[in-house]
Formats: structure tokens, C-alpha cells, sequence
């Protein structure tokens, strides 16, 4: 099975061992994996900045990018949502390329998702000792669906226990441009999450976006809390976590 | 009502450092309608409710498909029944009418349920202007008409307000001793209001649905004060928005269903009141005296919009109940009638996209309010069609603009895009320093404010990294084939 792997842009500048962890997860899948050398940016910042025409040069060159890929995994329900959901929209009024962004859309999957929907019986053979809570991304959650996947996988962890925490499924406050634009509030809504997380008695919180991660990485360190590890989900099903 | 939707920043910092406003959000969040909400959908059966909701959703396009010819139909078989049925154009217009029939009936005290458009027309204040003393009649728009303050919520309009505030301003203006309980402090306002309600002239209220096919308002209330204001006094005004109208009575058992469970949890609202024309022959009570004023101001710029799914919208507040942005900011932050997702649509719709540059922006996009809502208002889509609608007419910072073009354009050049992340990776990296946290990020203050933000693991990007792999891979596979 022939897989382009988009890391995205996060991952690619930030924290490179997830795309790495993705990487090895899809091979052991059996997929063979493509990472185009050129992919940066799926447009998201743009589109949701209310530029259209930068949404639109950059959903064009990802498109080109993946097109001989039958499958395109995306270790973020965020990147994954744009591709899916909002590539068809950002070419309405086009009807040629509106076309290949849906049949893109319809052979892109997020990484938990692609796991256990469309690679049958997925190898997890990693092992994390302790307690680990899982923090659910908008888009992955509303946009995608994605729920029950990195849940089902996370179970076949050697040692793991997973522990619901309140509210696992409200936003952390990240939101994009929002995280800069409203600090402040941003902040705030970061603060309640990591009450929720403190709560729950983790050691760890889990999750499958970047921006979260950064956003919750960052609360819980400012506010002294430097034990709670912030693991994405890749990272701990390839067992490098 | 005056708008103070353009100062959404620094309203939203004095409600985080609001210790009551914070400590009420608290419990709303915790105990608070999206849990009433949550057991009434489980109750109800969430597969079937997801039906209700596009049974909802369809109603309100059906209506709002053929607007004009709904009214009309309204409009007919209202007068049929007796009642008038007047147009404003603007919310200046809706006063003068509301005045007219004031001065008409010799009207001195009008009591009022519950009506967000009379907040928009600024009603209240016309009223005292001409003399008519207007007097609020549920319970927290009762307290807010004491306290001088507009609603935070739009069906728990005094959400922002504490027991010992309530208190404070019922002995103060009472004149009473101070109660310490809330049942005595219901009673009291109870004892008060009932003298207004018998010696009021007109009644005011609201409309949450306008039914084309028998000619009949509807208001759904909890606390009984709406019943009375529209069969006590002797004229009764309906003064509502003309996109409340749907088609039949039908319509109006789907979408009273979804409405009390999204808005409160409950599966019917303790009072629900139709009103179809004066008083009969044959009729005990009921007012002499029926009018509709039903207003446009700014509704039908709506239809066929891109917002006009904005219109289908039924007041229920759940939107804002889900919104994590309200949850931590209140109301009041978003300086108009309508505070969460629902207003940061309607605000810029009504009053201008320059007079509310910052709410299309004060959302994170989470979707949970558009899952929430009963008649499905992509209210994420909508907000960033009013972000684009900005951009087009120039309205955003220069510098936002600029910052969004140069990344998609660096984005764009794979190469330059490498040396870019490149350099950030490793100064990140080295800002970091040996925690990995960076305390004040250069050209990221915002974000610092009040987190840090995590350094790079890595000095180099994954791009980089990979690219170093694959060439130490190809070498070691020349070599064995070489050996």
C-alpha cells in the first residue's frame, strides 16, 4: 500500500521525532511510504485568516504534490481537516480543480485513522509504563470523527492506562492566529485544561495535533508543572515516547 | 442599545480579571446548561435527535426560502383574527410604532417579557423618553432593569451577576431589608411586580415563533411572567424579527422540541403561550388590543447572503453554552445584544463588519457550537466567511495581511521555505535553551503572555533530517552492492 505522508508544518519544524514516529508506524503497517520533499504548508494559517487567494496557491501546490499518492496520512486531525473538509471549499467556483481536491480529500486520512480504518490490524508494540489521559483536537474530533481510533491503539500499549479526564473534548484554547491574536483568552482556556489534566491524576497527556500540544506544553510549564509530559499519539504507539 | 462591539479585547481582559463574572462562569460551565442539554439529547435518543435537528434545519430554510410570502401569509391570517400587524424597517422605526400605539391607548406603564429586538431598539429608553414607564418582568431582566446593566446571556440574561449583588440592589432599591436566600428574594420581586402587573396599560413581549398558518405568536417562558404580561393589560405588543416566521403548527411541535432541550435541557418549558388575535366574545381574558410589530433591521440583507443561514438561528443560547471563548469571557465582552458565536455573526451582519473587526476573530474555530445547534448554523463556516469578507474590503492590520501573505508565499518556494525553517529551528532551539522553554518569544508576545512556548526538540527540521537519511541510505546501499 502506497501512503504519502504530509507532516506538516509543526511537526516539520518543531518537533521532527513525530514525523519520524509516523514514518515508522506506516512501514510497520506494511505501507510503503512517499514523503514528498517539497510539501510545507497545507494553507490552514490563510484560510482561516480569512486570505483566501494564499489558501488557495497552497492547497494547489499540496494537491500537485500528493497526486500519485492512493493514500495520504496526516499526523493531525487539523492539517488532515483542512485537506478533507475545506480543500473542496477553497476551490468552489472552480470546477476542474474543485474536482481533484475532493478525490484528494477522499484518500486523506489522519494517522490514528488511517490505522485502524484503512491498514487492517496495525503492529503496536510499544510500551509506556503509567497513566496517560487523552486531550481530543477540534478538528479531529468534529471535523474528522476521529475518537475511538487513537483510543482502540493507545489500549495496545504494554502498560498503559488510560484515564478519561473532564471535558477531554473542549478546545484547549489554541485556535490558530486565535493563540496570538488573544493571548490572553488563549491562555485562559489553557489554564482550564490543564486543571482538567492535573485532575485526572496522569502522567501524561495524549494527544494528535501540534498546536495543542505546543499550547498545553506551554501552560503547564509556566504554571511549574514540569512533570505532565505532553506525548503526541504517534510518539507513543511507535513506542518512542 | 449602543454598541460596544468594537472594544471586544479589552472588555474580554477586565471579565478574565472579573473574580464574580469568573467564579459564575464556573458554575454554568460545571452545572450549567450544556449538562441539562447533554441529558436531555441522551434522554431523547442522540441518533434521534440528530434527525430532529435536520427536521429543524429544513424547517427554517422553508421558511426562509420564500420569507416575503410566509409573511404575508402571517400577515392575512393575523388581521383575519383580529390583530394588527405593523412593519418597521429599522429598530428607530419599531419605537415609533411601539410609541404610536403608546399614545394611541393612553398607555403610562408597560410591562415587558422577555425580548431580545427590544434590547436591539434600545425599547426602554425610548419608552422613559415619552414618558411610559417600562417595567421588565422576568426575573433577570427584572434585576438587570434595576442594576442599569444589559443582558450577558440570552436566556440567562443576569448569568454575570452574584447572590449578594442581587441582594445589595433589591434592599436598595426595595427599599426592604436585605434577604439573604434566594426563594425570599423571588418572593419579593414577586410581591413587587405583581402591582405592575395589574396596573400596567400595555404589555410587551416577545416572539419566538410567528406562525403563518392560524396568524398566532408564541412565546416559550419558564416563569409565568410572560402570560400575564400578554392577557393582563388591555393591548398586548409582539414586537419580533420577520425571519421568526414558519409555515404551520406543525412546524412549531419540531421546533419547540429542539428548542427547550437545546436551550435548557428541559423537554417542554413550564409556560408556553400562543397568542392568535385580541380577546373574543367568548373569551375570559386576553387583551383588548393585539399588535405585531414585527422589524427587519438588517434581516432580509441577510437573505440570500452568504449568512442567510444565519438566520435560521431560534434563540436558544446553546451556541454560546458550548463556546469555550464565552465560557471564559462572558457576555458582555462582545459589547452588543448578542454575545458567543450566534452574535459574532449577527453583530458584524447588523451593525457593520467595521463595527466588530475583532468577533469573527474571537473564536478558535472548535466547532462545538455548530454540533450544538438545533437548526445547524455552520457557525465556524460563517465566521470565517466574515474573516474573508474583511480581508476583501481591506479591514484587517497591514501587518496581519502582510504576515499571512509572506508565509504563504515563502510556503510556496520550497527551497527559501527549508533555509527559513532552518534558521527558526536552531534559533528557537537556542532561545529555548536547556528547559526548552521559551519564556518571551520575539515577534510572539502574545502567545507569552502568559505561557511559554516550547523550543524545537531538534535543531533542524524533519524535512532536513530526512533528507540526511535517505542519503545515508543510498550510501550505505552503494557500498554493500560495491562489496
Amino acid at each position: 500500500m502506497r501512503v504519502g505522508l504530509f507532516v506538516t508544518c509543526l511537526v516539520d519544524l518543531m518537533r521532527p521525532s513525530i514525523g519520524f514516529a509516523a514514518l515508522k508506524l506506516l512501514e510497520d503497517a506494511g505501507c510503503e511510504v512517499v514523503v514528498p520533499a517539497t510539501q510545507t504548508c497545507c494553507g490552514q494559517p490563510g484560510w482561516n485568516s480569512g486570505d483566501r487567494k494564499s489558501a488557495r496557491e497552497l492547497a494547489g501546490k499540496l494537491i500537485a504534490e500528493f497526486d500519485d499518492c492512493p493514500y495520504v496520512v496526516v499526523p493531525s486531525g487539523s492539517c488532515a481537516g483542512m485537506i478533507r473538509v475545506h480543500f473542496p471549499e477553497v476551490f468552489a467556483g472552480e470546477p476542474g480543480m474543485r474536482a481533484r481536491a475532493e478525490r484528494l480529500a477522499a484518500r486523506t486520512y489522519e494517522l490514528t485513522e488511517f490505522l485502524t480504518k484503512v491498514a487492517h490490524r496495525p503492529k503496536v508494540s510499544a510500551s509506556l509504563e503509567g497513566t496517560v489521559t487523552y486531550h481530543d483536537s477540534c478538528s479531529g474530533l468534529r471535523e474528522l470523527g476521529v475518537k475511538a481510533g487513537p483510543r482502540q491503539l493507545l489500549a495496545k500499549v504494554t502498560g498503559l492506562k488510560l484515564v478519561e479526564m473532564e471535558e477531554c473534548e473542549t478546545c484547549c484554547g489554541f485556535g490558530g492566529t486565535f493563540s496570538i491574536k488573544f493571548g490572553e483568552i488563549s491562555a485562559e482556556m489553557a489554564e482550564r485544561k490543564c486543571v482538567h489534566i492535573a485532575a485526572s491524576g496522569a502522567r501524561a497527556v495524549v494527544l494528535g495535533d501540534l498546536g495543542c500540544m505546543l499550547n498545553i506544553e506551554g501552560r503547564l510549564r509556566r504554571r511549574g508543572d514540569t512533570g505532565t509530559r505532553v506525548l503526541h499519539v504517534a510518539e507513543v504507539l511507535a513506542g518512542e515516547a | 442599545m449602543r454598541a460596544q462591539s468594537m472594544h471586544f479585547k479589552p472588555r474580554a481582559a477586565a471579565a478574565l480579571g472579573n473574580e464574580t463574572l469568573q467564579s459564575n462562569l464556573k458554575k454554568f460551565n460545571s452545572t450549567g446548561f450544556t449538562a441539562l442539554r447533554a441529558g436531555a439529547v441522551a434522554e431523547f435518543g442522540a441518533g434521534l435527535f440528530e434527525i430532529l435537528r435536520g427536521e429543524g434545519a429544513a424547517i427554517r430554510d422553508r421558511a426562509l426560502a420564500n420569507l416575503d410570502a410566509w409573511i404575508e401569509r402571517f400577515e392575512s391570517e393575523a388581521m383575519r383574527r383580529g390583530a394588527t400587524v405593523l412593519f418597521a424597517e429599522t429598530r428607530e422605526e419599531a419605537c415609533g410604532l411601539l410609541l404610536d400605539i403608546c399614545r394611541r391607548h393612553g398607555v403610562r406603564k408597560a410591562i415587558k417579557s422577555k425580548s431580545m429586538l427590544s434590547e436591539e431598539a434600545g425599547v426602554n429608553e425610548a419608552l422613559e423618553a415619552a414618558g411610559v414607564t417600562p417595567v421588565e418582568t422576568d426575573l433577570g431582566e427584572y434585576i438587570l432593569q434595576l442594576a442599569g446593566e444589559p443582558p450577558s446571556h440570552i436566556i440567562a440574561p443576569a448569568l454575570h451577576k452574584n447572590m449578594r449583588e442581587v441582594a445589595d440592589l433589591f434592599e436598595s432599591r426595595h427599599r426592604t431589608p436585605r434577604k439573604s436566600d434566594i426563594p425570599l428574594m423571588t418572593r419579593e420581586a414577586r410581591e413587587v411586580l405583581r402591582g405592575h402587573f395589574l396596573s400596567a396599560d400595555l404589555g410587551l413581549s416577545g416572539g419566538n415563533f410567528l406562525i403563518a398558518e392560524s396568524g398566532s405568536g408564541v412565546i416559550v417562558t419558564n416563569e409565568g411572567n410572560g402570560r400575564m404580561v400578554t392577557t393582563l393589560p388591555r393591548v398586548h405588543v409582539c414586537l419580533t424579527g420577520i425571519e421568526k416566521v414558519i409555515p404551520t403548527l406543525e412546524d412549531f411541535a419540531t421546533l419547540l422540541r429542539l428548542l427547550t432541550r437545546s436551550a435548557t435541557g428541559q423537554p417542554i418549558s413550564n409556560y408556553v403561550s400562543l397568542f392568535t388575535g385580541p380577546r373574543g366574545a367568548l373569551d375570559r381574558d386576553g387583551p383588548e388590543h393585539m399588535y405585531f410589530i414585527l422589524v427587519d433591521a438588517g434581516r432580509t440583507g441577510l437573505v440570500g447572503g452568504a449568512m442567510q443561514e444565519m438566520l435560521r438561528c431560534i434563540r436558544c443560547g446553546a451556541c454560546m453554552n458550548h463556546c469555550p471563548v464565552y465560557r471564559a469571557v462572558g457576555g458582555h465582552s462582545y459589547g452588543w445584544v448578542y454575545p458567543g458565536p450566534m452574535g459574532s455573526v449577527l453583530t458584524p451582519s447588523y451593525l457593520g463588519l467595521e463595527n466588530a473587526l475583532d468577533l469573527p476573530h474571537a473564536a478558535t474555530l472548535c466547532g462545538a457550537c455548530s454540533v450544538a445547534c438545533p437548526v445547524k448554523i455552520p457557525l465556524p463556516e460563517l465566521l470565517r466567511d466574515l474573516r474573508q469578507q474583511q480581508v476583501e474590503r481591506g479591514l484587517r492590520p497591514r501587518g496581519e495581511r502582510l504576515a499571512v501573505r509572506a508565509w504563504a508565499w515563502t510556503a510556496l518556494h520550497p527551497r527559501l521555505y527549508a533555509l527559513a525553517t532552518g534558521l527558526a529551528a536552531r534559533c528557537l532551539r537556542l532561545l529555548g535553551g536547556r528547559n526548552g522553554s521559551i519564556a518571551i518569544l520575539p515577534f510572539g508576545r502574545e502567545w507569552t503572555r502568559a505561557r511559554y512556548f516550547p523550543a524545537p526538540k531538534s535543531g533542524r527540521t524533519f524535512r532536513a533530517l530526512y533528507a540526511l537519511r535517505r542519503n545515508r541510505g543510498q550510501t550505505t546501499v552503494s557500498r554493500s552492492n560495491r562489496g
